[in-house]
């Protein structure tokens, strides 16, 4: 292509404006959402989870997760008397279509999984651009369009709660429906669940019943010991799950 | 002229140095430059992230509309779902994400559900749920009849039973 001085120098404002505006990302969809007035966590409460899968269905479906792959998911423990250190544990298929019954007297039950959106998260610590990170209202998030797909976070989840999505090759992982808690809308997994074993909190709105419910309860987080500050909390945790 | 050994010798000629220096403010000229093309304005608003992530990942559209948007329509359904026990079981948890109906209600019809298949989600029988959780062997229970045969699916106690008690 030719070019003269000129026209070249007439040409790199232009360029820059529309870069400006590339740049600039999409406007503001949730106009009286203030992300400081909120910190959000999850309350799962194990003594009610009936793990039908409803949850595990839902997420896939409001968050166009591919098969085979969970944002959140349902594990069955199974544990024999004090077995503590040997339990079993399953999840068929996440356990998106509920469990088969193994019958038996042993001590079962289910605990749903997720993001535990952690105040101290060792995931978006690790991350070498800036792709993940905690937003200001406590909800650890990723930018697809940073992410290199390097999977450092994925193994410094101690959870186990991040995967790479196999269509846009960027980590993937439970983002609390961001897009929908800024809405004034639950999650969708707490929406569909039927039980309510599972419930979006608003740690900062001194309205919210889990303050009621964490001052009444023997509530868990899970892995306490490495704190990592996580906000799912359980109710009913076994001393077996980890 | 002789040097005692390791004495300090001014430098004859610093033209040299000078180049040096020219190359790396260059360097650092364009390396702020390119930053500041490079880098989105919204890089380090809220920490070391995009800013502008935050807005976008929340403008996301959303699947499930949540029950309190069906209840503006559907609120016959309401008063009778309130009084029985699928209170507080939310809508869409059996019918699926209506998001679409809410914006189009006319042309956008959620299926038909089959109770056979849908009321064992939850409850079938199993020995890992919560024992205060209604449970029933559908084989023994319905030998394969839909279950709202017998039970009225927004409100599951059959009023005949409801009324004895």
């Amino acid at each position: 292509m030719n070019m003269t001085r000129r026209q070249l120098l007439i040409l790199l404002p232009a360029a820059a404006v529309a870069w400006e505006h590339v740049l600039a990302g999409t406007p503001e969809n949730a106009p009286n959402y203030k992300s400081a007035e909120h910190w959000w966590g999850m309350l799962i409460d194990i003594t009610k989870c009936i793990g039908c899968g409803s949850c595990v269905r839902a997420c896939q479906l409001e968050n166009h997760v591919p098969d085979g792959y969970f944002r959140t998911w349902v594990e069955r423990y199974v544990v024999q008397d004090w077995g503590f250190e040997h339990v079993h544990v399953d999840s068929p298929d996440g356990g998106k279509s509920g469990f088969p019954d193994l019958g038996g007297d042993a001590k079962s039950f289910f605990v749903p999984k997720l993001c535990n959106h952690c105040a101290d998260s060792p995931c978006t610590q690790v991350c070498p651009v800036g792709a993940t990170f905690v937003s200001p209202d406590g909800v650890v998030l990723v930018d697809p369009k940073y992410c290199l797909g390097c999977r450092y976070c994925v193994q410094a989840c101690p959870y186990g709660c991040r995967f790479i999505n196999p269509g846009t090759n960027t980590v993937d992982k439970c983002n609390l429906c961001y897009h929908r808690i800024t809405k004034d809308l639950t999650t969708a997994c707490c929406e569909v669940c039927p039980t309510g074993a599972r419930q979006l909190a608003d740690l900062k709105d001194p309205a919210d019943p889990v303050h009621e419910f964490l001052k009444t309860h023997s509530v868990q987080v899970l892995k306490p010991h490495l704190a990592t500050g996580a906000k799912a909390f359980y109710n009913g945790l076994d001393g077996s799950v980890r | 002229m002789t040097l005692a050994k390791g004495a300090m010798v001014a430098f004859k000629n610093v033209a040299h140095l000078f180049r040096i220096a020219a190359a790396f403010a260059i360097g650092v000229i364009l390396f702020l430059v390119l930053r500041g093309f490079l880098v989105p304005k919204s890089f380090g608003e809220y920490g070391h992230y995009r800013g502008d992530a935050l807005n976008e990942i929340a403008s996301r559209p959303i699947s499930y509309a949540s029950h309190e948007v069906c209840e503006t329509c559907h609120s016959d359904v309401l008063d009778v779902k309130k009084r029985g026990r699928h209170a507080r079981v939310a809508c869409e948890s059996c019918h699926g994400p209506q998001a679409n109906h809410t914006q189009d209600p006319a042309s956008v019809v959620p299926e038909k559900l089959d109770t056979a298949k849908l009321c064992v989600r939850c409850h079938e029988a199993n020995h890992s749920k919560p024992m205060d959780f209604p449970q029933v062997h559908s084989a023994d229970h319905s030998s394969g009849l839909p279950c709202n045969t017998c039970h009225q699916p927004h409100s599951p106690r059959i009023e005949a039973e409801a009324k004895k008690k």
